[in-house]
């Protein structure tokens, strides 16, 4: 194996190397570095990059600890000590993590070396990481397309082989759908599975760190790192954290798998759809048993997830108003113009939107109509799922709607980019767990190959037979083998969107 | 009150923050359980209801002394309703005893519920500094129904309050330090009228009589200003003072609207365990304190008041009257001699070089009869000065009482020997000449024979 084929490793095959001491922890870090030079220019997938920080850090790696020497992404929205925590916003454009968030802490203990902070949409409200206010991220499989949002840096770092794997957050599918979009692994845990303690917050009552791999096995190895209770985070859980490799390699016979009516929605790609049936029979030809199940109230829960969502998401960001950190307008003359310059000049567009219309769903003469009514709603919604999974392990759906789309076809929509989260949203809303996994791709009328994800959502929890039935699914499968056709140093054509 | 920085008055200015109270992206609140246990003890204290569940809300608006531009507060459900606070004489303004309307009041409260404080700002010449030491300490808010009905009431209300706190060890209360604080709502009204008048809130007072003094103010401007046919609007004020006024900080219309919503950082908060908890710790407050010491004492209704007014004083007392013959004596010790020696020393109770015991043992000497009265003011000076035992002052100087009936028959026989006149105007009636004489053998024995034996003896030579 020389350097150049080092990237292209998933994290247990890199783990192997390193525990035999086939390779240092810093070889692995400059092959890393190498093809991010080659391949970023193209994809836009990081914000910053630290490697002497991460070389540093590689010298004292202790190659015997679970992830020890693994270099991993972090999105930019994770506080990682001494890095910049951007959330891709203006606002917070000079800001550095004084502290490492609780995830990063336990990763950095099983001996990963988080290196760079990866692109996202502004404070994680996107779907297409468009919201940056630096640059998008590009799809690795077609750079005209976008990578999903909001964690599609991570996702199109992992696709292209420039991270071996990455953290991102799941607030309403931002783990999930880019994942699906740029064909890797995306998986969100259970609300209260993983501390929330130092990601900055856009809905809190929904936040979730998760990672996005190559591979099945790789998401189960740094959930074992990330997961458990953490005495800084309240609404994280105090209970026991399994062995998420333990069930790998489980076969399927006894997994019931349930296929929701109400996802069978116009409006969802034909080439996805067939993919996703495809999936659900071999499924079946694994020993699975399909059932077919009801979640009633699932055409209310965009509306509820943006009505909840913003509401939080306006107090959260209330604290960004350039008296203690991050950016400040300039010569302003009174304490009101400070705020609304520095608001003004700090936000994007989307983060100004949902600002304003979680602030209106919760003044006074609204709150009962919207976010009372929303919060009953976001109980009926928990109902569903917990009755559907008195029948089944898991459901299967579409991960996305649509492949991946060209960069600025959605970003004049706003609507239409909501009601492209539909799959995922309910799983927040829920606070339940799913992953988002390669099922196939979509060719478009150039020739491009898109990645299509499939869906799997399991009970609150049940982290480890989704992880088991997602790898029974991989491992029969060859879509995660597949790479996108990116070629080292190629110049970005310029074009204009 | 959710993240673990200590609290200390007067420490440097942002010496004790940390990523949670300074609202640092990312940071997370965590539950303080102690002042979870001592909101509730207050409650119980003061017979509030308890909420079998309680839970925290986001208060919003933009202020520099935010650092999250939201307060965590609580609003729908609070952990304490209902419940009062009951006034005693001694709580009043000591001029305003004498004329109490209403004895024995018992202010209603509407709610106790917690929340974080917010950062201290310091208005510089051209800016402004925070200090974010105090952002995010526990703060308790007590809301008392509209019916307190003079400023004098309010100052008991608070002194009595302020007791009751500092009985439970909730707080030490103190308000020029910041750690009771004060905004009153007052309204003035025709005699005749029924509904309140205007709500205006008064805040920036510093101390008890502040908010007294502020309020006789309001009264007195309210009312002018409804006599001259003024309309009074809600309104919020600030108090100077310096310049002994209340001055106009905002009107209604920049009131907020603070979008309240559950923090969906903390988890509601059970009270059943914590109840339990706090039961425990439950003490006697100041009303059946003052009624055990009349009870177990002997001691007059206003002592028993005056001893249990001050925590560490009547905590003195029982020390000193648990053991004592006569705690009556020991109450009347402590309430006279022992107090005024600490006023003049300008220490505290706290720091009384006497101990309870000390004390017990001088008055009971005096009740043996080993020294008298007036011996005993002697030694408790030196007591208080040196810090010596009784005894020990009584054996070093000699003070020792002449109880000897032989010695005290001597020197009342030389006594009536050198004193013909009285002697033959008490034998004519006038039984006044007895204390003269009696003063004469006194002074014989040089203040050491036992006064009663000296009346009884003289009386008896005399008679025969
Ligand atoms: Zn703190």
């Amino acid at each position: 194996m020389t350097a150049s084929d080092l990237p292209a490793l998933n994290i247990a095959e890199l783990r192997d190397l390193l525990g035999r001491r086939e390779v240092s922890p810093r070889a692995v870090l400059e092959a890393l570095q190498s093809r991010i030079a080659e391949i970023d220019p193209q994809i836009d997938a990081y914000l910053s990059i630290d490697f002497d920080a991460a070389l540093e850090e590689a010298a004292r790696a202790d190659v015997t600890l679970p992830l020890g020497g693994v270099p991993i992404a972090i999105k930019d929205i994770i506080s990682v000590a001494g890095q910049p925590c951007t959330c891709a916003s203006k606002i917070l454009r000079n800001y550095r993590a004084p502290y490492d968030a609780t995830v990063v802490r336990k990763l950095k203990a099983a001996g990963a070396i988080p290196f760079g902070k990866t692109n996202m949409d502004e404070f994680a409200m996107g779907s297409s990481t468009e919201n940056s206010s630096v640059k998008p991220t590009r799809n690795p499989w077609d750079i005209s397309r976008v990578s999903g949002g909001s964690s599609g840096g991570s996702a199109a770092a992992v696709a292209a082989d420039a991270a071996f794997g990455a953290l991102g957050t799941d607030t309403g599918g931002s783990i999930r759908q880019p994942a699906s979009l740029s064909g890797v692994v995306g998986f969100k845990p259970s609300y209260g599975r993983v501390s929330r303690f130092g990601l900055v917050a856009f809905a809190s009552s929904f936040d979730q760190a998760g990672p996005l791999t190559k591979t099945v096995s790789d998401a189960a190895l740094l959930m074992n790192a990330m997961a458990g209770h953490d005495p800084l985070d309240s609404t994280c859980l105090n209970e026991a954290v399994p062995d998420y490799t333990a069930n790998l390699g489980r076969d399927l016979r006894g997994i019931r798998l349930g296929l929701a009516q109400e996802y069978m929605i116009a409006g969802v790609d034909p080439k996805v759809r067939a993919a996703v049936d495809a999936a659900v029979a071999h499924f079946e030809s694994l020993g699975a048993e399909i059932v077919a199940v009801s979640l009633p109230h699932t055409e209310y829960a965009v509306a509820t997830y943006y009505i909840l969502a913003t509401a939080e998401a306006s107090a959260n960001l209330a604290r960004f108003d350039g008296v203690r950190y991050g950016h400040r307008a300039e010569n302003t003359r009174n304490l009101f113009e400070h705020y609304g310059r520095t608001r003004e000049e700090g936000f994007g567009p989307e983060v100004k939107r949902r600002i304003i219309l979680g602030t209106y769903v919760l003044s006074s003469g609204y709150y009962e109509a919207y976010y009372a009514r929303a919060q009953k709603v976001r109980e009926l919604v928990r109902q569903d799922f917990a009755r559907a999974f008195e029948q089944v392990d898991a459901l299967v759906s579409p991960t996305s709607p649509v492949p991946a789309f060209p960069l600025g076809e959605r970003s004049v929509d706003p609507l239409q980019m909501y009601l492209a989260d539909i799959f995922t949203i309910a799983a927040n809303l829920a606070g339940i767990c799913g992953i988002s996994l390669p099922c196939g791709f979509a060719q478009t009328e150039d020739g491009a190959q898109l990645p299509i994800g499939l869906q799997l959502l399991g009970a609150a929890l049940d982290e480890a037979r989704i992880l088991q039935i997602a790898h029974a699914y991989e491992q029969s499968t060859d879509w995660h083998k597949k790479r996108p056709p990116l070629v080292a140093n190629v110049q970005r054509p310029t074009r204009k969107e | 009150m959710f993240c673990g920085c200590r609290v200390e008055f007067g420490a440097a200015p942002n010496s004790h923050t940390c990523p949670t109270c300074l609202g640092l992206p990312g940071a997370l609140p965590v539950m303080n359980h102690e002042a979870l246990r001592l909101t509730v003890l207050t409650g119980l204290m003061l017979g509030c209801d308890i909420a079998p569940l309680s839970k925290f809300d986001r208060k919003s608006y933009f202020y520099p002394d935010m650092p999250k531009n939201y307060q965590i507060s609580q609003y729908d459900l609070p952990l304490c309703a209902n419940g009062s606070v009951p006034l005693h004489d001694l709580a009043y303004p000591k001029d305003a005893q004498k004329k109490i309307a209403t004895p024995e009041k018992e202010v209603p409260l509407v709610r106790i519920h917690l929340e974080e404080d917010v950062a201290k700002s310091f208005h510089l010449e051209n800016n402004t500094a925070i200090d974010f030491n105090r952002a995010g300490t526990p703060l308790m808010e007590i809301v008392s129904q509209p019916e307190i009905n003079s400023p004098e009431e309010a100052f008991a209300f608070l002194t009595a309050l302020k007791q009751i706190l500092i009985y439970g060890a909730v707080s030490d209360a103190d308000m020029e330090k910041g750690q009771l604080r004060c905004d009153c709502n007052i309204s003035v009204r025709p005699a005749a009228q029924q509904e309140l008048g205007a709500k205006i809130e008064i805040k920036n007072m510093n101390s008890i009589s502040a908010v007294r003094r502020a309020l006789t103010y309001e009264v007195e401007r309210q009312t002018e200003a409804l006599a001259r046919g003024e309309k009074l609007e809600q309104e919020t004020r600030g108090w100077d003072d310096g310049a002994g006024k209340t001055f106009l900080m905002r009107t209604k219309e920049s009131a907020h609207d603070y979008r309240y919503f559950a923090e969906p950082d903390l988890v509601p908060v059970k009270t059943e365990s914590l109840l339990e908890e706090v039961r425990a710790r439950l003490p006697e407050l100041p009303r059946a304190k003052r009624a055990r010491f009349v009870e177990q004492y002997g001691v007059s209704v206003y002592d028993a008041a005056v001893l249990a007014h001050d925590l560490a004083l009547a905590a003195f007392f029982e020390a000193a009257a648990k053991g004592a013959r006569k705690p009556k004596s020991v109450a009347n010790w402590i309430l006279n001699d022992l107090q005024s020696a600490l006023a003049g020393a300008g220490r505290a109770i706290g720091d009384c070089p006497i101990s309870p015991a000390a004390l017990d043992e001088l008055v009971n000497l005096i009740e043996s009869g080993k020294i008298s009265g007036k011996q005993a003011k002697e030694v408790f000076s030196e007591m208080f000065a040196s810090g010596k035992s009784a005894a020990a002052i009584v054996s070093e100087k000699g003070i020792e009482q002449l109880n000897d009936p032989t010695e005290i028959e001597t020197l009342c026989e030389q006594v009536i020997a050198a004193n013909p006149k009285p002697v033959a105007d008490f034998r004519g009636g006038n039984s006044a000449s007895l204390n003269f004489l009696k003063g004469q053998v006194l002074k014989l024995s040089k203040g050491k024979a036992n006064p009663a034996l000296v009346g009884e003896i003289l009386e008896r030579q005399l008679k025969t």
